[in-house]
């Protein structure tokens, strides 16, 4: 599959926000996303219109085992992050889909 | 009340001296660019958050909950987030403190 990082995003916005420096724009985009990670930790939901929230799913506790050992371990519950797409964003990934999938017929899944 | 794109820009402005027509055109066209990429089947690593993933799935039986018929559910791309190892650490630490 395609796929895109961090460093590789940043050069993409750079290229669009010309008039910013390109130093600016790494910074900016690891401040997003810090202030998004502390969201999470401190149990703050985030909300991004069109794109999709953020939040956190209680795990409850539950006996699980050593792999090595086999002896069980008793594990306390937590917290996990878990994102909901927004509609638009379904909606634009699904619609590539369906373009995909009328340009190359081996994707054909029906 | 939830993290929202306005309060990005505000700490790009605050935090970095970002003018704020700035700082709003960069949080929109950060998320609209991830859009993007998802939209041409392309995935998204951010690391030390985590990655946007894409799955297709096949066309399935489904069931209109309301009336009980029979409608096929299409085949489809979904998007699913796998978070990081790091922001998973941190979001289980909050779990520590509260559920203890």
């Amino acid at each position: 599959m395609k796929k895109i990082t961090k460093s590789e995003l940043i050069e993409v916005l750079s290229g669009k926000l010309d008039h910013l420096p390109g130093k600016d724009v790494e910074l900016a985009v690891k401040t997003i996303l810090e202030n998004m990670s502390n969201s999470l930790a401190d149990g703050r939901r985030i909300e991004i219109r069109g794109f999709g929230s953020f939040s956190l799913h209680y795990r409850p506790p539950r006996m699980g085992r050593n792999p090595k050992t086999g002896d069980p371990v008793a594990l306390s519950g937590k917290y996990v992050p878990h994102f909901k797409p927004g509609k638009d964003l379904r909606e634009r990934v699904n619609e590539g889909f369906q373009r995909e999938r009328e340009t190359t017929p081996k994707h054909r899944t029906a | 009340m939830a993290l929202t794109k306005a309060e990005l820009a505000e700490s790009l402005f605050e935090e970095l001296g970002l003018n704020k027509r700035e700082a709003k055109e960069l949080v929109d066209l950060f998320f609209e660019e991830i859009k993007d990429a998802l939209a041409d089947g392309t995935q998204v690593k951010l690391s030390g958050f985590g990655n946007f993933d894409l799955r297709d799935k096949n066309e399935r039986p489904g069931r209109n909950p309301k009336t009980g018929e029979e409608i096929p559910i299409s085949a489809r791309r979904v998007v699913t987030f796998r978070p990081g190892q790091k922001l998973k650490t941190r979001v289980e630490a909050y779990a520590g403190t509260r559920e203890q």
